[in-house]
């Protein structure tokens, strides 16, 4: 198993990192297949993403792909982020190895747990997917 | 950067002593040992005098000795050999639940084949119980196979005391000894063992060889069939310059395991030491005294092994971890779960295996840089914020 250049330079060197006070929308997951813990926080003015944060216990592949996710949706509209795949999220850190895939299955889930939280809180109608199931590989 | 290998228990550098040993027998002394010829017979000569010396080390005699491609054939012919040869006796195997993968999958493969097998529980240090042992075999036990100490946490188990209750019962007694042969003394008549099986690379020899001592008289059958080498009991030619490094790694042992054992448990308490004092809600994995003098094991909460591995990695310095992120199989180490860490704490489980090389330096530099690799990792983890604060 190997990590790419850019799984290890965003593992390095994580973006966003923390919590946002006062947030829009909050996404807590928790990985069964291997006991990864994600926290996703999004910050939301007129429709489109603001700020993301995160906070990640997990592996080199759960940190990078956190810190992926952060940086795919900002500056994106809601229906946007909604449309971002684990896949889309794997391929932006060019590929992630076959056993790692449910480390990015974990950073959607999160995304798309922290977007309903807004839609709740903004009582949005209801427009999205329903969260996908865990996929491996 | 600095390079600091501690992660001895997976593999040793092939000592320079043990290389300089073996280079002849590659392109001068290359006879086969079953020729009769010249070529032959000194190629033949070296692996009898490495043999003498692995039998002297540990107390056995040279025709005990069988050399094998490492630890894994020789726990594989030790358990396999002995089950197929017993068959008539019965189908039980007795062994513990923290054995090495080379211990566990033989009997797995047995058992689909109709043989039982109990995997005895240890406690929380690792520790089985001779006791366990014995109330575990039946009429039908025909072998009992348990490690010297564990790779993963470095307990060191009772083998004598079980070895003892072996004997009595008229059982046929196997040991794992790979991680310990070379490293704390072993003597098959002190420790009542009819086999046990060891590998040249985790003693400062080369890779591909290992060795199966099988007590005189002990029926077996063997796992590799061809010629007549090891007395029919080890098919295949012979891996002279393999088999030489080993004799040359044990004779390099018996010089300097005393005063190694001495320095490495200094170095290990230091190093253990040094983590529970800096690092807040970390805990040692394994037993604090019944230990292999060059192991570390530890658990640090709210942090996940493989970040930590990946982070030391960056600053030079290479450990191994129990963390099921890093496992084919996502599932943390069966050994973690036998002492009964919680699966946030096999998590975040860190092995450092001290070596010959590993100087006071070393363990300092360590503990600096993981301590600040762990504040890192915490101030990005939502578990450390939510139990600490």
């Amino acid at each position: 198993m190997e990590y790419s250049e850019r799984v290890m330079e965003h593992f390095r060197n994580p973006r966003n990192v923390g919590e946002i006070e006062n947030p829009d929308g909050v996404g807590r997951v928790g990985n069964p297949v291997c006991g990864d813990i994600m926290e996703l926080y999004i910050k939301v003015k007129d429709g489109v993403i603001t700020d993301a944060k995160f906070k990640t216990f997990g592996c080199g592949a759960a940190i990078a792909t956190s810190s992926m996710v952060t940086e795919l949706v900002k500056n994106k509209t809601i229906d946007e982020a909604l449309k971002i795949s684990n896949r889309a999220v794997a391929e932006a850190l060019g590929g992630l190895p076959p056993i790692k895939m449910h480390c990015s299955v974990l950073a959607e889930e999160a995304l798309k747990k922290a977007l309903d939280d807004y839609r709740g809180r903004t009582s949005m109608p209801a427009s999205g997917k329903p969260v996908r199931k865990l996929q491996i590989g | 950067m600095k390079k600091i290998y501690l992660d001895n228990a997976a593999t040793t550098p092939t000592d320079a002593r043990v290389l300089e040993a073996m280079l002849p027998f590659f392109s001068q002394m290359y006879g086969n040992p079953s020729s009769l010829h010249v070529f032959g017979q000194e190629a033949k000569h070296a692996i009898e005098e490495a043999r003498y010396i692995v039998a002297q080390f540990i107390g056995a005699k040279q025709e005990e000795i069988i050399f094998t491609s490492g630890g894994t054939e020789s726990n594989n012919s030790a358990i396999k050999g002995v089950a197929y040869a017993r068959h008539d006796k019965g189908n039980h195997i007795i062994t513990s639940k923290i054995e090495h993968h080379a211990v566990l999958e033989p009997c797995h493969f047995l058992e689909k084949q109709g043989f039982e097998v109990t995997y005895i529980p240890v406690d929380e240090f690792g520790l089985v119980d001779p006791a366990d042992v014995k109330k575990a075999i039946t009429g039908k036990t025909i072998l009992i196979s348990i490690m010297q100490a564990n790779n993963e946490i470095g307990t060191i188990e009772p083998i004598a005391e079980i070895g003892k209750i072996a004997r009595e019962k008229g059982m046929y007694f196997h040991t794992d000894a790979v991680q310990t042969l070379g490293h704390i003394p072993i003597n098959v008549s002190e420790l009542n063992v009819d086999l046990l099986s060891a590998s040249g690379h985790k003693l400062y020899g080369p890779k591909g060889v290992g060795i199966l001592y099988v007590k005189k008289g002990i029926r077996m059958l063997p796992f590799m069939h061809g010629g007549d080498q090891e007395q029919g009991r080890r098919a295949s030619t012979h891996n002279v310059p393999g088999i030489v490094g080993f004799g040359k790694a044990v004779e390099l042992a018996k010089e300097e395991m005393a005063k190694e054992i001495e320095q490495l448990t200094l170095l290990r308490d230091k190093l253990i030491k040094g983590i529970l004092d800096k690092i807040e809600y970390a805990r040692l994995n394994g037993h604090p005294a019944e230990r292999l003098p060059n192991n570390v094991n530890v658990s640090i909460s709210y942090v996940e092994g493989e970040s930590m591995l990946l982070n030391l990695d960056m600053e030079g310095i290479a450990c191994s971890t129990g963390s099921a992120c890093t496992s084919s199989s996502l599932e943390p180490s069966h050994v973690l779960a036998a002492i009964g860490l919680s699966h946030e704490l096999a998590h975040g489980s860190l092995r450092f295996s001290l070596g010959r090389l590993t100087s006071e330096e070393d363990i300092d530099y360590c503990l600096t840089r993981l301590s600040g690799i762990v504040r890192k990792l915490r101030a990005m983890s939502p578990l450390y914020k939510k139990e600490v604060k």
